[in-house]
């Protein structure tokens, strides 16, 4: 199925460039999305709470935590998947005027791209919104993690990309059609059992793995397993031929194209709003097979 | 004997006993390991094929850390009629067991049980669509 290209660029500018960390996330029990801004008011009222507690995020700076939930209306697959769903934090000094902007201080999504057809028996009253993305203090996201994990239900867990992953997003992303492509592919491999850690990073230019793309794709629209292997392979022989060393044997920690990149850790930076659509889909694979 | 290829040198062809079992040792998170048991696999006898080879893939407990795809391994084991076996050998419990199925299944390829000969492996191979 095509992901739908008309999702409006200037509503999801805001998603390009920023290092999302990416989590799976179990259905929503009895999310109901009229109730948004009761959500909202009771997450900052949660948030607010676990400050007082003592639990501060940030010692000694007086902020208040403004929540603010909205859907993502173009952010899906197609109509069985669920709209996306933005939870955004703000703050504004108490010491500054009633005027003044908000300062944006953390941000998370829930998404779902093509993700329905994998949830195919999901009883009533659950939302699957299966990918969660989220971008500032990793204390923000632990309290906004375990209000959603309390109120729906929902168990939130990192998600790691394997090397076999992340070679699979090299190859579909070196491969993609772009204007200008303006950045080099990158791999970035460590290597392992060495007294001190080392780090290759191995930089193509995009145009040389577009070609070579084009060489080993024989169905567009279409990636096998084998014509990812073969890409790779490719790309290890000719390091291989230049430094004897056998990338190979070493483990692919992240991976860089125009389009986007990606790091193990379960970090992804998208940088290209035509193929959003396209790496959503990728991710929401991942989370669901890390779900299941 | 462990090696890290095949072929073995052949200077010490005269003090080497007798092979019995063949065990090529995958690691999952290296597709190096994967590409050197392949072009291993060229020097060792048609004849060891018959139930004197197996795949031991390593490492499976770290799902996170996977460069190789385990069905390539399961249709390696398919091609060369030889069983796949998965192992963590950071976990001893594990290691143990894996070491005592090897151990059981080299008695039998050296023809030390009687009864059970290295072909049953073969045999037991066979998926049962086949019959």
């Amino acid at each position: 199925p095509h992901p739908q290209e008309k999702a409006d660029p200037q509503k999801t500018a805001f998603l390009l460039r920023k290092a999302w960390t990416l989590y799976s996330v179990t259905p929503l029990y009895g999310f109901r999305r009229a109730r948004l801004r009761d959500y909202a008011r009771l997450l900052g009222a949660f948030i607010a709470a676990e400050k007082q507690k003592g639990l501060a995020v940030e010692v000694g700076v007086e902020l208040d935590i403004k929540v603010t939930l909205s859907s993502l209306p173009d952010i899906r697959g197609s109509e069985l998947d669920q709209a996306a769903l933005l939870v955004q934090l703000s703050s504004r000094s108490r010491a500054s005027s009633r005027n003044s902007e908000d300062k944006p201080v953390w941000s998370g999504w829930f998404c779902s791209v093509f993700g329905d057809d994998l949830f195919e028996n999901v009883p009533e009253h659950f939302t699957c919104l299966p990918l969660f993305l989220s971008h500032g203090a990793e204390s923000y996201t632990s309290l906004v993690g375990s209000w959603f994990q309390k109120t729906f239900d929902c168990c939130f867990r990192r998600l790691a990309i394997s090397p076999l992953n992340l070679s699979w997003m090299v190859a579909m992303w070196a491969g993609c059609k772009l204007d200008r492509a303006t950045s080099a592919v990158e791999l970035v491999f460590s290597v392992p059992r060495l007294a001190q850690p080392l780090d290759i990073s191995y930089a193509i230019h995009p145009e040389d793995a577009q070609a070579l793309w084009d060489t080993v794709q024989k169905t567009p629209g279409e990636i096998t397993q084998e014509e990812v292997d073969i890409f790779m392979d490719c790309l290890y022989a000719h390091f291989h031929r230049h430094f004897k060393i056998h990338l190979s044997a070493a483990k692919l920690v992240k991976v860089s194209t125009a389009v986007a990149s990606a790091h193990c850790d379960g970090i992804v930076k998208i940088l290209n709003s035509q193929y959003l659509p396209g790496v959503l889909m990728l991710l929401t694979e991942l989370a669901i097979s890390q779900i299941q | 004997h462990l090696a890290t290829s095949l072929p073995l040198p052949s200077e010490r062809d005269h003090l080497r006993p007798r092979i019995d079992l063949v065990v090529f040792m995958i690691d999952i998170k290296s597709k190096y390991s994967l590409k050197n048991v392949e072009t291993s696999l060229a020097y060792v006898d048609a004849s060891y094929f018959l139930g004197k080879v197996c795949f031991l893939v390593t490492g499976v407990g770290r799902k996170n850390d996977c460069s190789i795809e385990t069905n390539s391994v399961c249709k390696l084991g398919e091609a060369y009629c030889s069983p796949v076996l998965f192992c963590e050998l950071e976990l001893e419990g594990v290691r143990v067991a894996t070491a005592q199925r090897l151990v059981r299944m080299l008695g039998i390829c050296a023809g030390q049980i009687p009864g059970v000969s290295a072909l049953s492996f073969v045999s037991l191979m066979r998926k049962s669509n086949d019959d």
